[in-house]
């Protein structure tokens, strides 16, 4: 196999992802390990580049690092005693957590060895994000989960409001 | 002439070919090219800051009715290279019990998304960092990483304002990020494309005039997202001292209020890029292709002039004021506005069918919004002070 300009930025890009998924378990306390899961996402956020996909690392980067790791943030910052460089990083349900993780991995790797993925020589579209759009609203494709989905953030949208208002 | 008409495409074109025939490898020519083209990009937008702080502490005083900076020769324009040397001259502090490793962070952080957006600004046709199928997107997508930098800024400073200011970048940064994106969704509705280019060339008449609510909502937020007063509560300085920036001294505070006109700078391009045409004035683009930078550039200095008027005119908001403006007012209006846009496309595929209709329909939508705010506030001046009081709480 020769060895490309694309290869070295993939290294790069896994190195990003890795470090940052390494550092969110061991970093010694909770808002490091949040923005180690950051630093993770913006690796991912490359991969999506690599793979010519743009709006997808876009979506990526708004969602995850604008908006689920910044509410990670709050909840740590909210906890009680969250914050103190003291608290014990793990709890009693570490063995459990291992045992998903490692049952994960064999799930992976098994995946990984055993299917044969297609490749194609064709080139992409220069506009992706048009079909994208396209295929998420008609009928044929998606547009009956795409919608469900909406049904569901609506629902915890005004579940949300149900919750924190006063009585 | 013709090399005058397109200065910028031949200067390109020849510093290219002067590379090849050093006998360089084709790769090799365009790495360097883009490296200058990265450093060219990066350095204008700092370089900003050395005529956009002179120009606002200029513009202030002259509506507050005093010269302002007037020492440093001539007339005090000078002024920003002496604050920046001050600044490089000035002690740096790390608080005791500081997160060391994060309190260096927070600055480098929030130097990052300002000077990636100009990556995707358009200077003029053919002249932009990358012209990216999601550049609008880009720009959202980027901005989202300045919230991270406030978090981390206040977090690692180990100061109670400098925290309390860090909470306060949901009730500001996130919640004026909304009606942005919606009204930069309207906008992409009309030209069918994200790309920075695309929403130039598809601009026959400026959107501000096709959607003058549109473009007031993003002007708004755009204010709040760059932190300027009347809408600045992270720093509110008669409240929080200045946020999360109150421990920081010397060069780390300087990439703060580097980062804060870069941001401004940034902004006024995106502007111009959206509502005002970009590099388009008057056919002015074709006629000199070469003065497309310079009519992007006042383009942005009139934006950033209106933010100082508004700085200097309105009266800081209060924290659940600009909390339910945001929330109640503008996210309904620009959803509203969103929906309109939608409507109107679908009925026409006429550029001017489409802004003649989308304007009416943005007066009527403005008549309507200021008709409901203005009785709602009358019901509120008529009520008893104490339920009053109650009403603005809840």
């Amino acid at each position: 196999m020769e060895f490309t300009m694309t290869h070295v930025v993939f290294l790069i890009l896994s190195a990003v992802a890795l470090i940052g998924a390494v550092g969110v378990v061991t970093a010694r306390k909770l808002f490091h390990a949040a923005l180690f899961l950051v630093l993770s996402f913006i690796g991912v956020a490359g991969f999506y580049i690599l793979l010519e996909v743009e709006f997808l690392a876009m979506v990526q980067l708004l969602v995850y690092v604008g908006a689920i790791s910044i509410l990670i943030i709050f909840a740590i910052m909210l906890s009680r005693r969250m914050m103190a460089p003291d608290v014990e990083a793990r709890n009693e349900q570490w063995l459990l957590g291992l045992g998903a993780a490692g049952v994960l991995l064999a799930i992976l790797v098994f995946v990984l060895l055993n299917v044969q993925w297609p490749v194609t020589e064709s080139q992409l579209p220069p506009e992706t994000i048009s079909y994208l759009g396209m295929a998420l609203l008609s009928p044929d494709l998606f547009l009956l989960v795409f919608e469900v989905a909406s049904v569901l953030l609506l629902v915890a949208l005004v579940g949300a409001v149900i919750i924190a208002r006063e009585k | 002439m013709d090399f005058i008409l397109n200065f910028w495409v031949e200067l390109g074109a020849w510093f290219g070919g002067l590379l090849s025939s050093w006998g360089l490898p084709p790769w090799a020519v365009d790495l360097i090219a883009d490296f200058l083209g990265v450093l060219i990009l990066v350095v204008c937008g700092v370089m900003a800051v050395l005529i956009f702080t002179p120009m606002e502490r200029k513009v202030i005083a002259r509506m507050q009715d005093r010269p302002g900076p007037n020492r440093v020769w001539p007339y005090g324009l000078l002024q920003a290279i002496a604050d920046a040397i001050k600044m490089l001259t000035k002690e740096d502090i790390i608080p005791t019990n500081a997160d060391r490793a994060l309190h260096m962070l927070a600055p480098l952080i929030v130097a990052i998304p300002a000077l990636l957006l100009f990556a995707v600004l358009p200077w003029g046709p053919g002249l932009i960092g990358a012209n990216l199928n999601v550049g609008i997107l880009f720009i959202v997508a980027v901005g989202t990483i300045h919230v991270l930098a406030v978090l981390v800024a206040g977090w690692g400073s180990n100061n109670k304002f400098s925290l309390l200011s860090a909470f306060r970048v949901v009730n500001q940064l996130l919640a004026y990020e909304i009606p942005m994106v919606l009204c930069i969704l309207t906008v992409v509705l009309f030209t069918g494309t994200m790309k920075t280019q695309g929403i130039v060339e598809a601009q026959t008449v400026p959107y501000f005039i096709v959607m003058p609510v549109a473009a007031l909502i993003f002007l708004i937020s755009a204010l709040a997202e760059a932190n300027r007063s009347p809408v600045d509560l992270l720093e509110a300085d008669s409240e929080i001292v200045a946020g999360y920036m109150v421990e920081y001294s010397g060069m780390k505070f300087a990439m703060f209020f580097i980062a804060e006109y870069v941001n401004m700078f940034a902004t006024g391009i995106i502007f111009a890029t959206l509502f005002l045409g970009g590099w388009k004035f008057f056919g002015l683009e074709d006629v000199a292709p070469v003065l497309t930078p310079v009519i992007v550039f006042l383009k942005a200095t009139f934006v950033i002039f209106l933010m100082l008027w508004f700085r200097a005119t309105y009266p800081r908001m209060r924290f659940d004021h600009l909390v339910g403006f945001a929330w109640k007012f503008l996210v309904p209006l620009a959803l509203v506005n969103l929906f309109l846009g939608a409507a109107v496309v679908k009925i026409t595929a006429n550029v001017w069918g489409q802004a003649v209709l989308m304007l009416v329909g943005n007066i009527v939508l403005a008549a309507a919004a200021l008709f409901i705010v203005n009785r709602a506030a009358r019901k509120l001046k008529d009520a008893p002070a104490l339920k009053r009081i109650v009403a603005v709480e809840r």
